[in-house]
């Protein structure tokens, strides 16, 4: 078993809120994060494939394939974004760096042809990432 | 609930000499060459912490970095940043400091505060990685005993 990881960054701002919360309640759980208006970050996705070594390619996968993968599911849509106003998930479930890992990886996983989606490593700042293993 | 692994890096410098007393001074010399200096020496440590465990589907966070970062400060930054580790903390009175002693205490010091915070709420501390140098670093991941998947992983080039 080989594991091979692609990196891309994107930009995109957010804020943390939750509407079944008081305005308070939401300001003391998440502090400068809950600004209404957004903040934004520099994010640095790292996608892991697991899988075998084709012995006539000496390949696990095309990287090409994986990185217009990774542009048509998520460049295209969360970069230079607001993601609570603009993707829709984010509508109903916070932008935390950890719903963004899950959801790359909800986007990604049914759509990989070969190999297996191993890990999805999402880098809010280079001090601070979140690793989403499918558990 | 799904399950996500939240990595914080923190950085501090600190002295230390490998020195064992129970050796002899040729053996110290022998074993751990320039590190064996009488006086010490330094670096800037990169300390990376793991926690794993469900995401709180009120907050969307597995654990909230700012009680994260108080532990860490209170735990490490206050006993480790700035000092002689062999002098300064009683960790090392009668331990030799090497990074793998020294990522082994800060497991055991940062996974007894995360358990008596009464916040980690079935959050876990998962891994502690310690670079001693951008070339040199450390993981404990806990003992057996107390630890599902334990395992342990150092790499040591030079020092």
């Amino acid at each position: 078993m080989i594991y091979v990881t692609r990196r891309a960054e994107f930009s995109a701002s957010h804020y943390y809120h939750n509407p079944a919360l008081s305005p308070d309640e939401n300001r003391r759980l998440f502090g400068k994060c809950n600004n209404p208006h957004g903040h934004g970050h520099n994010y640095t996705l790292e996608v892991t494939v697991a899988g075998e070594v084709d012995p006539v390619t000496g390949m696990v996968l095309d990287l090409k394939d994986l990185k217009q993968l990774l542009e048509s599911e998520v460049m295209e849509l969360m970069d230079h974004r607001f993601l609570n106003e603009e993707v829709p998930v984010f509508r109903t479930v916070i932008p935390t760096t950890e719903n963004i890992a899950i959801e790359i990886w909800r986007r990604l996983a049914p759509k990989l042809t070969l190999g297996q989606l191993h890990r999805i490593r999402l880098y809010e700042t280079p001090d601070l990432y979140v690793d989403y293993y499918g558990d | 609930m799904p399950v996500a692994h939240l990595t914080r890096r923190y950085r501090f410098a600190a002295a230390h000499r490998l020195h064992n007393s129970a050796l002899s001074a040729d053996q110290n010399a022998h074993l751990y060459g320039k590190c064996n200096n009488p006086y010490g020496h330094g670096h800037n440590y990169v300390l990376e912490v793991t926690v794993v465990g469900p995401v709180d589907p009120i907050t969307g966070m597995v654990f909230d970095l700012v009680v994260l970062d108080e532990l860490v400060r209170r735990e490490v930054m206050e006993r480790f940043d700035h000092v002689h580790l062999n002098l300064d903390t009683e960790s090392f009175r009668s331990r030799v400091p090497t990074t793998e002693n020294l990522c082994v205490e800060i497991y055991n010091l940062l996974e007894a505060a995360l358990r008596d915070t009464g916040r980690a709420r079935g959050v876990q501390l998962e891994r502690v990685r310690l670079e001693e140098t951008p070339s040199n670093f450390f993981e404990f991941q806990g003992e057996p005993s107390t630890a599902p998947q334990p395992r342990q992983e150092a790499t040591h080039g030079e020092v």
